[in-house]
């Protein structure tokens, strides 16, 4: 089995997910080679010089110094061509959403998304806002996949040594169809919840942005950081750079511990790899409570100050 | 500008779910069906445009069974001008590439400046239907706009990157576009619109099936692996047993 892993470039270092793609692959055996595309590439490939994978290749090309869907979707196609691999495999990202279907299209070759388990041709995704999963399948000869995250985990990585290649791709100017400008962030983040041990996380069930509050009391007793879920960065009561979740940070602390988070699938993504996860909601069919390893169903407003009073008090 | 919005029909996440005989997805006779509640943003998006604009035309695109008209009529309703209807007569469809080409031999012809589509379908999920149809009519894409800037002259977007980062994006024309749920505030069909919708027009034009590059071969109830601990219980007893978990097992101390 040939598997090419394409490793996206998270600001000059390797993103989480391209991390556990690779400890999939690893799973999965065979021979893995690993793309990295850009500016950034020298470094990326650098990190992987120390991962057990046959080899990396590096394209660098002037029209695609950093991400541009186009050119990702004509380098790509092209080293599939030249590599004929098997299987590809990437983290399910908001780039992968990008540019991996044109892929999947310019070649016609079947994209299975956000996949949360593979079992010998099977692939598992869930389905129906996550209330139910399913088993998909595929005759082609080659297929590309993206792992949800925490699907595979970074802490499986294989250490080893690998060796880089570059290779010179042509493409056509004209198939270059979108210009990006450079990415921003509308507030700095003042947290890095990605390397948080333990967080606090407020959801919808807080109420109203009066009662943020406890959850910083709670933070501030057991040394916490606080994250939020969309709802509660939509209506402003909370900067998006707490926010957990697929359009957030993904997190995997020690402990996480949610506030009236109900756990919509979006957030879910974000922290279910978190080693233990308590959770308190009011409703006791919160989906939340189907990865939580405390489910605690009550009222945050009652118990989160009496719990606050408790752990000042010893 | 010619705009098409192409929107889905999916089960209603209050639906009954039962799982067919065959496994193969869920019985639709006890199901309810809904516009799937990303296309309201996608259908916002296109209306407003076409009122920033001052001319144009705004055309709903759905390919389902016949109960998919349901959603066309709801987004001619809030002021789209026409539909087509690609009607499936085989069963559910689950592979993304053959419904891409299948929409894209229904609406090649109508040479559309911009097709809008919802972040992803909640039935399956796949996400990707919008860049597959730009793909394969040779259109810019860009997935996960939460803002447009679109006149006659250009098209601009921002895309919503991860953790909190963006990106404006210039896209030749024409162009897909897949738009992030919240970019806007969707409509409701007012009265007079519900009522002339029924006199606006709905193409109907049979799905193409072309070969299937994947499929969903069953779906079943996910099985939990995690133990859960239930905690339902008076509110001096769920502190004390919190304080427990805090300090004597997960160890935050």
């Amino acid at each position: 089995m040939n598997i090419l892993v394409v490793i996206e470039d998270s600001r000059g270092s390797m993103h989480r997910m391209s991390k556990e793609a690779i400890a999939g692959a690893q799973k999965i055996g065979g021979n893995i080679t690993a793309l990295v595309i850009g500016d950034n590439a020298d470094a990326l490939s650098n990190e992987l010089s120390s991962i057990d994978i046959e080899k990396t290749l590096i394209v660098k090309h002037e029209i695609v110094p950093s991400y541009n869907a186009d050119g990702y979707k004509e380098i790509i196609a092209k080293v599939i061509i030249d590599t004929s691999p098997d299987m590809v495999i990437v983290g399910h990202t908001y780039q992968t959403r990008d540019f991996m279907p044109r892929v999947s299209a310019k070649l016609d070759v079947p994209f299975v998304p956000d996949i949360i388990g593979i079992d010998q041709g099977i692939y598992t995704k869930q389905v129906l806002n996550s209330k139910l999963n399913a088993s998909i399948s595929s005759s082609e000869d080659l297929i590309i996949l993206s792992f949800q995250s925490a699907c595979f985990s970074e802490e499986d990585l294989v250490k080893g040594t690998s060796t880089s290649e570059s290779l010179d791709i042509d493409i056509d100017s004209s198939m270059i169809k979108s210009r990006s400008e450079e990415p921003f962030q509308e507030s700095a983040a003042e947290v890095d919840l990605e390397s948080a041990e333990l967080i606090v996380s407020v959801g919808r069930g807080i109420e109203k942005e009066e009662n943020i509050s406890i959850a910083f009391d709670l933070a501030k007793e057991i040394g916490a950081e606080v994250s939020a879920s969309r709802p509660v960065v939509d209506a402003g009561w909370l900067p998006s750079f707490r926010q957990v979740g697929s359009s957030g940070s993904t997190v995997s602390p020690k402990l996480y511990f949610s506030l009236g988070v109900s756990g919509a699938i979006q957030h879910v993504v974000g922290m279910k790899g978190s080693k233990n996860i308590l959770a308190i909601n009011k409703d006791p069919d919160a989906p939340i409570f189907e990865i939580a390893d405390y489910a605690v169903i009550g009222d945050v407003l009652e118990i989160i100050p009496k719990l606050v009073e408790t752990l000042n008090n010893s | 500008m010619k705009i098409a919005v192409l929107v889905k029909q999916v089960i209603g996440s209050e639906s009954a779910l039962e799982i067919s005989d065959d496994s193969s997805w869920v019985k639709e006779e006890n199901a309810s069906f809904v516009m799937n509640p990303p296309d309201h943003y996608a259908i916002e998006e296109a209306l407003a445009i076409k009122e920033k604009i001052g001319e144009g035309e705004v055309v709903i695109v759905s390919q389902g069974p016949a109960r998919a008209q349901k959603v066309i009529r709801e987004g001619l309703a809030k002021g789209a001008d026409r539909g087509v209807h690609i009607e499936e007569s085989v069963g559910f469809q689950t592979d993304p590439l053959s419904i891409a080409k299948s929409l894209c031999s229904a609406i090649k012809d109508e040479n559309f400046d911009l097709i809008l589509t919802g972040l992803q379908s909640d039935d399956t999920g796949m996400g990707q239907t919008g860049v597959l149809v730009g793909e394969l009519l040779n259109m810019s894409t860009a997935t996960l706009a939460i803002e447009t800037d679109i006149d006659k002259e250009k098209i601009r977007v921002k895309r919503e990157l991860e953790s909190g980062w963006f990106q404006w994006v210039t896209l030749d024309s024409p162009s897909s576009i897949s738009i992030q749920s919240g970019i806007n505030q969707p409509r409701y069909p007012s009265l007079k619109g519900i009522m002339g919708a029924k006199k606006k027009e709905i193409k109907v034009v049979p799905s193409q099936s072309p070969d299937k590059k994947q499929s969903i071969d069953k779906v079943f109830i996910p099985q939990t692996s995690k133990e859960t601990e239930v905690i339902d219980t008076d509110l001096n007893s769920t502190v004390e047993r919190i304080v427990e978990i805090l300090k004597s097992e997960v160890k935050v101390f």
